[in-house]
């Protein structure tokens, strides 16, 4: 060991890796990527398009993958709109309230996260099915929830309902009450408080929550499996209509339908990204933060 | 300076409180508090974090209601107006802009939420906008964002939101708190001279004596929830009224010693306590209240530890022989040589004094916020 041997540091910067590390990191995150991510979403779209793109068509035009493309719209233009009104309401509550029990409150807008779809999808048929708590009453007025549209559309709102509301609760928390109060004092009433303050401070957060939960409505598989039953041109959502076509062995109508359904995500995320180029000067950006993650 | 729009609608009110209290999940914030503040004055709520101060100012604004007590504006009861009715200007410590909106929608939004006759014109709104705008000095900068702004201008453009309104009193929480020592003095300044433009009643929250002190016309300070003292920044300076008081203005020395008859004696120093009562007792010393003493003179012997002019005035650091610190301020000229480890004698002008009996010792004084 020299004893004139001059100190340099390891990296570039200071608190910077060495260059095998950094270049290692990126090429694992990347093999990854590309192997988890992009391969199998190529795939999708080859055996879609494995006959050319005439049967493919020919497997969207089909009357019962429209009826799946209908009830899947559907479904996600009642479960959205339910889960923003849901979102800002228990946001507002508690993050400019304090009131008994809202830890638990938070807590429990977890539970769709933490909770297996399937077990409830389960629970919804224990709730409104034939044998269920409710069942009987249910019958003797001829509603229909399970096996039908309501229970799809149920089911949809809970595997969803945190995505809103968990976006907008730290969000509206860091904001604090400081600009309400000062609207307040201005002389503003509580509702044009509301739509001139708040809803302008929170509208990234609340179309971030949106576009997420528009992705989970129209993709949700456990939960809308169990209480659909799986009829045909009727309670057929898409990604039912995919795992039907798939155990019939039919490969280009399954990836089809999948395809779609692909793209329907895609144009979300790149909506997502046009509404992030699109922000105006002067905003934060915290898009970005991964979701369910952000403590109370 | 003249504004004939700033204080058309209202004569200045005068603000009444009368035996507030608020407790905060059995933490009581105020503990009984009544003042009067007359029409037209600028005063400060002085104390150290968690005196209720800043609770005290959201109750006069309607932002927090009391459990107990009066709020009244002249001789209207508004306990529990709400806020929107109350036509006061707040001025949050972190400013609380929209941070969505520009400057000049930030001023006008207390017009602009208007609604029916009360309503200005946009042409209206306009004007009053470019008024407040060359009023609080941002001619100009009307079209840009708050995260545009440095945090005095950030400042300035909440004044100008806060008087668009034609408040009937300002309120500032800390107002100067997040900005820099040398905008903070050019604030504060700004305030003094658009107080004395607009000659609202004015009521601002600072935990800086110093702040409180220079500006305000008078002080009242508050202390766990109570308050200790109201009176001109001189009344507070020269006749604290607790140990509490004589201990957070004026950065003074808090003495140990003993009182006998109503004499306060601290080795050979001895200063006068009437109405002291026997035993241990404190004695509040500023840094100005020390001189250098004649020779042969008995004062206060302090062993000097570092010496320092700073212009006009040589300030003194060091011990006296029991240990306790002492900071003097003395005129340099005349001075004479002083050598650091040497002990020197100090004479006191005047002090106050206050016995063990007093229940406020014990609380942290000097450098406390």
């Amino acid at each position: 060991m020299s004893d004139a041997a001059p100190l340099r540091p390891l990296g570039p910067r200071a608190g910077e890796d060495p260059a095998w590390v950094r270049i290692g990191l990126i090429a694992l995150v990347i093999a990854f990527s590309v192997l988890l991510l992009i391969l199998p979403l190529v795939t999708v779209f080859t055996q879609a398009l494995a006959k050319g793109p005439g049967p493919s068509l020919a497997a969207l035009a089909d009357p019962d993958a429209i009826a799946a493309i209908k009830l899947t719209l559907l479904t996600a233009a009642i479960a959205v709109p339910v889960n923003v009104l849901f979102g800002l309401c228990a946001a507002w509550a508690i993050a400019k309230h304090d009131f008994p029990l809202k830890s638990l409150l938070i807590t429990a807008i977890d539970l769709p996260f933490s909770v297996s779809p399937v077990v409830a999808g389960l629970s919804y048929v224990l709730v409104f099915g034939l044998q269920g708590w409710l069942g009987p009453w249910l019958q003797t007025h001829h509603i229909q929830i399970i096996f039908a549209t309501p229970g799809i559309v149920l089911a949809t709102i809970f595997v969803t309902l945190p995505f809103v509301a968990r976006e907008l609760i730290p969000l509206m928390q860091a904001q604090g009450r400081d600009e309400e109060e000062a609207a307040v004092s201005l002389g503003a009433s509580g509702l044009t408080t509301f739509f001139l303050v708040t809803v302008p401070n929170i509208r990234w957060g609340l179309l971030y929550g949106v576009l997420l939960c528009n992705a989970r409505a129209m993709g949700e598989f456990g939960a809308v499996s169990v209480v659909s039953g799986h009829i045909r041109g009727l309670t057929d959502t898409m990604p039912l209509h995919v795992e039907i076509l798939y155990n019939e062995y039919d490969s280009v109508g399954a990836f089809s339908v999948a395809a779609l359904l692909c793209l329907l995500a895609v144009a979300t995320l790149v909506l997502k990204l046009a509404l992030e180029r699109a922000r105006p000067l002067g905003e934060d950006t915290d898009l970005a933060r991964p979701i369910g993650r952000n403590p109370p | 300076m003249s504004l004939p729009h700033l204080n058309d609608s209202l004569a200045p009110t005068s603000v009444t409180l009368e035996n507030v209290r608020k407790t905060f999940a059995r933490y009581p914030a105020l503990n009984g508090v009544s003042l009067d503040i007359a029409p037209g004055e600028l005063i400060a709520l002085l104390g150290p974090s968690g005196s209720g101060k800043t609770t005290l100012l959201r109750i006069i604004a309607g932002l927090e209601f009391p459990d107990d007590g009066r709020v009244s504006f002249g001789d209207q009861e508004v306990t529990f107006a709400h806020a929107a009715q109350r036509g006061v200007g707040f001025v949050f410590q972190q400013y609380a802009l929209f941070k969505h909106m520009t400057v000049a929608k930030n001023i006008t939004f207390g017009l602009d939420v208007k609604s029916g006759k009360d309503k200005p014109t946009a042409a209206a709104r306009k004007a009053r906008c470019e008024e407040l705008l060359d009023l609080v000095e941002l001619s100009g900068l009307g079209g840009r964002f708050p995260s545009q702004l440095s945090g005095g201008q950030r400042q300035r453009v909440a004044l100008a939101r806060a008087l668009a309104v034609s408040p009937r009193i300002l309120l500032l929480d800390e107002p100067f708190g997040a900005l820099d020592a040398t905008v903070r003095k050019t604030l504060r300044r700004e305030l003094r001279r658009l107080h004395d433009a607009t000659g609202l009643t004015t009521v601002f929250v600072t935990h800086d004596q110093e702040e409180a002190l220079d500006l305000a016309d008078r002080v009242a300070l508050l202390n766990a929830g109570r308050i200790e003292q109201v009176g001109t920044p001189q009344q507070i300076l020269d006749h604290p009224a607790s140990a509490f008081v004589a201990g957070f203005v004026g950065e003074a020395n808090a003495l140990k010693g003993a009182t006998l008859g109503g004499v306060f004696a601290l080795g050979a120093a001895k200063l006068a306590a009437q109405g002291v009562a026997d035993g241990v007792a404190t004695a509040f010393i500023r840094p100005e209240q020390f001189t250098l003493a004649d020779a042969g003179e008995d004062g206060l012997a302090i062993r000097l530890d570092r010496a320092t002019q700073r212009g006009p005035l040589l300030w003194l650091e060091g011990a006296t022989p029991d240990g306790q610190p002492v900071e003097a301020a003395v005129l340099a000229e005349g001075a004479g040589p002083l050598r650091v480890g040497a002990t020197i004698q100090l004479s006191v002008r005047s002090a106050r004094v206050f016995g063990a009996a007093d229940p406020d010792l014990g609380i942290p004084m000097r450098g406390a916020r």
